[in-house]
């Protein structure tokens, strides 16, 4: 029975790709795209503030409202944000990936791997909250920055207009590490694995032709990691653009689109407001994309 | 300058440790080698796989340094400098093209990475493209390229730096034979152009056969015999060599007794031995053996035949098909023959 129903669909690939298709595809349709067009939808309706409903009728306002400079300086901040992150990032992820694709020892290399995912293992608020021990104004950090008699400096630091603030707990710096904490390891990842798949030979060959080991790394194996580190970005970007959690735990009170979004759905009940903030990021990330496709990062995909 | 020294080993061995640690433990994947090579000569290192061939090709473009003695590059002792400072280039097996590089990027690399100026890069890239005839290629990718292209830009990117050696790491390994034939052809005609000591690593002793003004068979780290294709195929001095290069019946024991007279082992090639009718009379300069046609396998351009002797043992047999046919050769097998060869073809090569 079962022999003639392989049977039957080794004949016909067609139907065989259909039926295996077919869930992902579902999934895919009507709970990724449907809820996304839905927020679309949704972003062009807008809030009677008398009776705080949702009046079903097409509007732009709830986008002019997006225009206003408070919500404007929103985008800015968490925008910037984003690219700071996703620098840093790549910045740190790019050494510790290149000593793992080409100089660790195979033992070394699965400790590595296991270091760098093995946080992704625990919670993400349990890792969120760690910090905060870190860097609150009785933590670790201070502590530490005392013993060492650099606490002046922290202090000099956190009077600093924009990064600073009470402590770094609550501070734009605090949000920085964090967020480039949290991320790390999306960066790291594809990076070694585009540095892994950079022949030895070609490494070889650099030499042969006479480029010196800074020169090699220049001309042949950062041009082709460089999609590693846009694959990286991609994930660092977007991923900070929509988080709600590590502003809201380490911000003071400037929103990001994340807690912006949290509020208006949240808060004030605003769904249309949410969800016309929501295409922000959108809006950022396919601009981003096509920057990217532009450097080649996908034509070694 | 024709009897000047490119490349000389002086006492070379190469061992890859298996476990750090253990320091007594390790290949000896190069082993007390010692070699010349001269300026402008095309050399060949022949040898089947694990034989130290690459491993050395590796320590003259310096990817690999030798554990212990020495290596010269035209008198000055290269040892410890790295690639980049050797004025040798290599051709990859994997051809090593940089993808994300045009054809002419690739070949203007060494150029580039010299400094040299624009218009003279690109002339001189107009120039090589036009010696391995790919031009109009230097816009192209690497993957927009057929392997036998590919094959031609690493040899031109190699090239245009005028190397005193130019180093091939098996080039011609994943073409397929035809085009490696035309290749093999080309190789030679550029090297005698171009006039720069070429070392070949090969596995294939046609090939090595094909090229080379001498050769070197490698086996197990060590070298067996260097000299002129003729040489080693016709004078072959280790067994090693007689088998390795070209097919060779190797012949020892009471089975050589029978034959010469001596215990001492001999090699004989398939080709000097006539296949005879049984009790044909022989001459005092011949060898001869009785014995029955057990295997005929035919190829086209000769017949090969399996003989399994009377008194033991079998030699291979081949014959050219000048006047036979298939239908011809097929009747011979179970027959009594008689094998005959010139004493003056026997190689001996003690016990």
């Amino acid at each position: 029975m079962l022999n003639r129903l392989s049977t039957y669909l080794y004949l016909r690939p067609r139907l065989t790709l259909a039926l295996l298709l077919l869930p992902p595809l579902i999934w895919f349709v009507v709970v990724y795209i449907g809820s996304l067009a839905s927020l679309l939808l949704n972003s062009f309706f807008y809030l009677n503030s008398f009776t705080g409903q949702v009046v079903h009728k097409f509007t732009l306002g709830t986008y002019a409202e997006l225009l206003e400079p408070a919500n404007l300086s929103i985008f800015w901040r968490t925008t910037i944000m984003a690219a700071l992150v996703t620098f840093a990032d790549a910045i740190i992820a790019f050494p510790l990936s290149y000593y793992i694709a080409r100089f660790a020892s195979k033992r070394m290399k699965t400790f590595l791997y296991l270091a760098v995912t093995l946080p992704l293992w625990s919670s993400y608020l349990i890792r969120v909250y760690s910090w905060n021990l870190i860097l609150t104004k009785e933590g670790i950090l201070s502590w530490f920055l005392q013993i060492i008699r650099l606490d002046g400096v922290l202090n000099w630091f956190l009077n600093l207009p924009v990064v600073g603030g009470p402590s770094l707990a609550v501070s734009a710096t605090g949000i920085f590490i964090v967020f480039a904490y949290i991320w790390l390891p999306y960066m790291i990842l594809p990076i070694e694995t585009a540095l892994e798949r950079v022949p030895k030979s070609l490494v070889e060959a650099s030499s042969d032709l006479g480029a010196s080991p800074n020169q090699t790394f220049r001309n042949v194996i950062l041009p082709l990691a460089f999609p590693g580190v846009v694959a990286g970005s991609i994930f660092t970007f977007s991923l900070t653009l929509g988080d709600f959690i590590v502003p809201t735990l380490f911000g003071n009170s400037s929103y990001f689109i994340g807690t912006a979004v949290l509020s208006y759905q949240g808060t004030s009940g605003d769904i249309p407001l949410a969800a016309a903030f929501t295409m922000g990021p959108i809006a950022i990330m396919i601009v981003y994309l096509l920057i990217a496709r532009r450097l080649g990062a996908f034509d070694a995909l | 300058m024709n009897n000047e020294i490119a490349v000389l080993f002086q006492n070379v061995s190469r061992v890859f440790s298996v476990k750090q640690e253990d320091q007594t433990g390790g290949v000896k994947a190069v082993d007390n080698i010692s070699l010349e090579i001269r300026n402008g000569e095309f050399f060949s290192l022949l040898g089947p796989s694990g034989s130290g061939k690459t491993t050395s090709l590796r320590m003259i473009a310096g990817f690999d340094r030798p554990t212990s003695g020495k290596i010269f590059l035209y008198g000055q002792d290269v040892s410890n400098l790295p690639p980049y400072e050797r004025d040798v280039n290599t051709v990859f097996q994997d051809y090593a093209l940089f993808p994300h590089m045009t054809v002419g990027e690739n070949v203007a690399y060494g150029l580039m990475i010299k400094k040299v100026e624009k218009t003279e890069r690109a002339k001189r890239v107009d120039e090589i493209l036009d010696l391995v005839r790919l031009n109009g290629f230097a816009g192209r990718k690497p993957s927009q390229l057929s392997g036998g292209q590919r094959q031609r830009v690493a040899l031109a990117r190699a090239l245009i730096n005028h190397p005193r050696v130019l180093l091939l790491d098996e080039p011609l390994g994943a073409l397929d034979l035809k085009l490696r034939q035309q290749m093999q052809i080309e190789l030679k005609a550029i090297q005698q152009q171009v006039g720069i000591t070429f070392i070949y690593v090969t596995h294939d002793q046609e090939e090595a056969l094909t090229m080379s003004d001498r050769i070197a068979v490698f086996n197990l780290g060590k070298i067996e015999q260097v000299g002129t294709p003729a040489e080693v195929y016709e004078h072959p001095v280790t067994p090693f060599t007689a088998g390795f290069v070209g097919v060779s019946n190797l012949v020892s024991g009471d089975e050589a007794k029978r034959i010469t007279g001596s215990l001492e082992r001999f090699s004989i090639r398939p080709e000097k031995i006539h296949l005879a009718k049984p009790n044909e009379k022989f001459g005092q300069d011949m060898f001869a053996a009785d014995g029955t046609v057990r295997d005929v396998i035919y190829l086209g351009l000769y017949t090969r035949y399996l003989v399994e002797l009377d008194g033991g043992g079998d030699l291979v047999v081949v014959e050219q098909n000048l006047k036979t046919t298939s239908m011809d050769v097929m009747k011979v097998r179970g027959q009594s023959v008689r094998l005959l060869w010139k004493k003056e073809f026997v190689r001996y090569m003690g016990n």
